[in-house]
């Protein structure tokens, strides 16, 4: 039961489990990152903002880092292919990302109004710069990277970083970027209190959900005349993780044809649509926990979209089909990724409860008054 | 591989990981230290030791968010920079990082914002529950960080798999009981704990000094010097040398360490101190103690130390072996069911990444000289006046930091804590020490494994990403740039809370409603 085919299939689920981990949990801080400058003007209005993220940030970022971990272990072809390749982007989401720690501790240190305005613009960066790189980074994974692989098995890349960006993969950065500023304002709906922060943002996540419906629709229509990539011939599910035994041709169209094979998938993007109308529902009617469910199914739809469109390429070389990466030829070996499984049956499912204790600890909106009593906000 | 890139991989890893290491040790040894002045409080039942917990705990706060932002940076390196050691190796090293993520930084992570803002919302019990955790977490997060680097300088439980040109593991408990892994734990969070123990050690003396909260800084130096001669202790004493006899490289290492050009006969003496000469392949003005390195290394009177010239013998042997591996790696690539290639390869394929040395010279390692392989071979000594140096400054600062904690544990024994101003300058001269020692002690781990990527399995310079030079510059610079300014502003900040001191400021008068603040990046 539990065969090579099996595990791969597993792991390319948890892959998605992972992502979508990352976008529901740590998206809403890099979207209320994002809106910082926008819905809170005073220092108090800010402050509020930020301390609705402070404690629970942190353990959300790990969705992030163990999806660095996890990839690495289960699909090392893709860590060292993507990482090395997409560099210069790696390095930009990295820079962003030291800010945000630093901002978010740093920031209270000092009254100095100067000082605090400089972090909220590091915050403002460290929220939306990694949002939408990430985004671009999926729309190049949809497009195909410049990679070949040598006998060795050597990655050679021959794109720059300006090539990252097309108008395509523009679009499915604004795309990540208006979903995850959507779940953000969806998280202020129900964490600050009733006033003109809480109003500004759920107007500012009333036309990011309307952006990313509109996005989501537009980046749909234009898979129908866009090269996706297929298998030709019978894939070998059981063989050894070798990319260059696969034959791989891009069509028209490509990316749609599981869809056809396998209607089920279709659930993918219908959840993206029904929870982003959930969110601007939510969001509408003044229903926090409504908008953050519905933002929250909105991502997952979203991501599961590009991983059903894709299967089972996880990563298609523009310029030779026959080094891409798919579920089956970029794998580990079966041993690992067996032991990683039952790693995370034993783990995942401890992290998830203190996860949830900490979120219950933390419970209720935060108040302008409750930030300037207690010195442990920052 | 464009040596310039493999040279400037190195240099970008060695700048990230010494920086990311200046962070991490504080991290390691200041989480239990709360431990222990959070678990007073809660026993005792006293405020003061509230507001002891609570000033060190804003220390540990400002240094931890560093290490965080500079770990992001070493998740994602191995991909960036070294995507082929990440493809040879991932199979093996990539399962601790991502069981890191999972058991430990996980819980590290969401317990650290619990116990910031928690102390009004948990009970006290509930609280300390919460520090351990993250002291748990950030201990755990070391150990599975080292099992990784444990199994760079020893790569048990793995086998080179011709049909996914990749090493695989064989036994993954091999991989988490690795020696020489048990033993850099161990080694590394003592030093952590030392380091921690010197901060709180030095900053109580800085204010006993000036005669400032000197109840909560005499209550700090007795945590500081418990905690300090226990891990000092157990730093110097759990050395990682016990696990340097195990492979080629570590005797290697070993060998440069002691600067022993040649076996010598059992037990070898110990070069205290003296001027490594690499060309000649002596060491000059030596100062030598008879026994002494034969008992520390082997833990026996007739072990032998084998010298670095019979080291590089053996290699050229090994080399040699690895070229008929090497061979039925490129036969088998043609036809993978070639059963001879096959049977030479399983009996050669120890070797394999001996051959590999070779390819710094010539594409194909199976046409190399003999002249070629001893060249290959001469390049498994690493810079001995280096690693002799490093070494020895290190042991130096751990045997000074046993004298330092041992004279505060005296004094604070007494409670004579602020009656001896000599020592207490002393303790405050003392607080950069741990950190020289430690990242010296990096420099001997990984210098010392060179030429070695993964010892024995695959050198450095065929590991790393095929990039451009001027991508390398783009990002050395970058984080060089973005990393200096942040120690810059952590250092004034950690400054500016001892200044401040543990008096718990007054909640801040909320701004009056509607006060802009700027809002342009450019006037920020």
């Amino acid at each position: 039961m539990l065969d090579y085919e099996m595990l791969r299939l597993i792991w390319w689920a948890l892959l998605g489990v992972l992502l979508i981990g990352f976008a529901v949990t740590d998206g809403f801080d890099l979207g209320v990152a994002t809106l910082l400058p926008f819905v809170a003007r005073s220092d108090a209005e800010r402050r509020m903002v930020i301390n609705t993220v402070g404690p629970t940030w942190e353990g959300n970022q790990v969705w992030f880092i163990l999806g660095g971990g996890a990839i690495f272990a289960a699909w090392p072809f893709v860590y060292a292919v993507s990482f090395s390749g997409f560099y210069l982007a790696m390095f930009v989401v990295l820079a962003a990302l030291i800010l945000r720690p630093v901002g978010f501790k740093y920031r209270s240190k000092k009254a100095d109004p100067k000082w605090r305005s400089r972090w909220d613009w590091a915050l403002f960066v460290g929220g939306l710069v990694p949002a939408l790189v990430f985004g671009v980074a999926v729309g190049n994974a949809l497009s195909g990277a410049p990679f070949r692989l040598d006998g060795d098995l050597r990655a050679f890349y021959d794109g720059s970083f300006l090539a990252l960006f097309t108008p395509f993969t523009l679009l499915a950065g604004l795309l990540s970027v208006s979903m995850l500023v959507l779940h953000g304002a969806a998280w202020l709906a129900i964490k600050t209190e009733h006033g003109p922060v809480n109003e500004r943002a759920r107007a500012f996540g009333f036309a990011a959900g309307a952006l990313a419906l509109l996005l989501f629709t537009v980046g749909g229509l234009l898979m129908w005349q866009m090269p996706g990539w297929r298998l030709v011939g019978a894939a070998d599910t059981l063989g050894a993780s070798n990319p260059l035994r696969t034959t791989a041709e891009a069509v028209e169209g490509g990316w749609l044809l599981n869809y056809g094979q396998h209607p089920w998938m279709l659930v993918a993007p219908m959840l993206g649509f029904v929870g982003t109308v959930l969110a601007l529902v939510g969001i509408y009617r003044e229903q926090g926990a409504l908008a953050f469910g519905g933002s929250s199914l909105a991502a997952t739809g979203i991501i599961a979209s590009v991983g059903c469109s894709m299967f089972p390429f996880i990563l298609p070389s523009s310029i030779d089909a026959h080094s891409s990466l798919t579920v089956w030829n970029a794998s580990s070996s079966e041993r690992t990724l067996f032991i990683m499984l039952v790693v995370t049956i034993i783990f995942l499912p401890i992290v998830l409860a203190y996860t949830a204790w900490a979120y219950r600890v933390m419970f209720g909106r935060v108040t302008t008054d409750a930030i300037t009593a207690s010195p442990d906000y920052y | 591989m464009d040596p310039g890139v493999v040279d400037l991989s190195r240099l970008q890893f060695a700048l990230t990981a010494l920086y990311h290491f200046l962070f991490v040790p504080l991290t390691l040894g200041l989480s239990f230290m709360l431990v222990i002045m959070e678990s007073v409080y809660v026993m005792t039942n006293r405020p003061v030791w509230r507001q002891v917990t609570r000033f060190w705990g804003k220390i540990f706060g400002i240094n931890f968010v560093l290490g965080v932002a500079t770990g992001l940076t070493m998740e994602f390196q191995f991909g960036t920079n070294w995507s082929y050691f990440s493809h040879y190796v991932g199979d093996i090293f990539g399962a601790p990082l991502a069981i890191e993520g999972l058991m430990a930084f996980f819980l590290e992570a969401t317990f650290v914002g619990l116990m910031f803002f928690g102390w009004d919302r948990l009970s006290k019990l509930g609280h300390l529950i919460v520090t351990f955790m993250v002291a748990l977490g950030t201990n755990l997060s070391a150990l599975w960080i080292l099992i990784a680097n444990g199994w760079m300088q020893n790569p048990v439980g793995a086998a080179f798999n011709p049909e996914t040109m990749r090493m695989e593991v064989s036994d993954f408990y091999a991989v988490l009981f690795n020696p020489v892994a048990q033993a850099k734990f161990v080694h590394t969070v003592s030093a952590g704990y030392v380091t921690a123990s010197v901060v709180v050690l030095g900053i109580s003396a800085f204010w006993l000094l000036k005669g400032r909260w000197t109840g909560i800084a005499k209550r700090s130096m007795t945590v500081a010097a418990a905690f300090g001669l226990a891990s000092s202790l157990s730093v110097v004493v759990l050395g990682d040398e016990s696990g340097y006899a195990l492979t080629d490289n570590q005797r290697m290492k070993l060998a440069a360490i002691e600067a022993a050009w040649h076996t010598e006969a059992a037990p070898a003496g110990l070069t205290l101190i003296g001027m490594p000469d690499s060309v000649a392949q002596t060491t000059r003005y030596s100062v030598q103690i008879p026994w002494v390195l034969g008992l520390i290394a082997t833990r026996s009177l007739d072990g032998t130390v084998t010298g670095m010239s019979e080291l590089v013998l053996k290699a050229q042997e090994r080399i040699a072996s690895g070229q008929i591996a090497y061979r039925a790696v490129e036969r088998l690539k043609i036809d993978p069911r070639d059963q001879s290639a096959r049977a030479a390869l399983e009996t050669h394929k120890r070797d394999l990444g001996y051959a590999l040395l070779l390819k710094r010279y010539i594409a194909d390692p199976s046409q190399a000289t003999p002249e070629l392989v001893e060249k290959a071979a001469w390049d498994t000594v690493p810079s001995v006046p280096l690693m002799f140096w490093s070494f020895r400054i290190m042991a130096a600062i751990g045997f000074l930091m046993i004298a330092l904690f041992s004279a505060a544990f005296v004094i604070a024994s007494l409670r004579r804590h602020d009656q001896y101003r000599g020592f207490l300058r002393l303790a405050v001269l003392a607080i950069p020490l741990p950190w020289i020692a430690i990242e010296l002690g990096w420099v001997v781990a990984e210098l010392g494994r060179q030429p070695w990527a993964i010892e024995g399995v695959l050198p450095t310079f065929l590991a790393s990403s095929s990039l451009t030079r001027g991508a390398l510059w783009t990002t050395i610079a970058g984080f060089t740039a973005l990393y200096g300014a942040l120690a810059v502003i952590e250092v004034r900040l950690i400054l500016a809370a001892i200044a401040h001191g543990p008096i718990e400021e007054e909640p801040q008068a909320p701004a009056p409603v509607g006060t802009p603040i700027p809002a342009a990046p450019l006037t920020a």
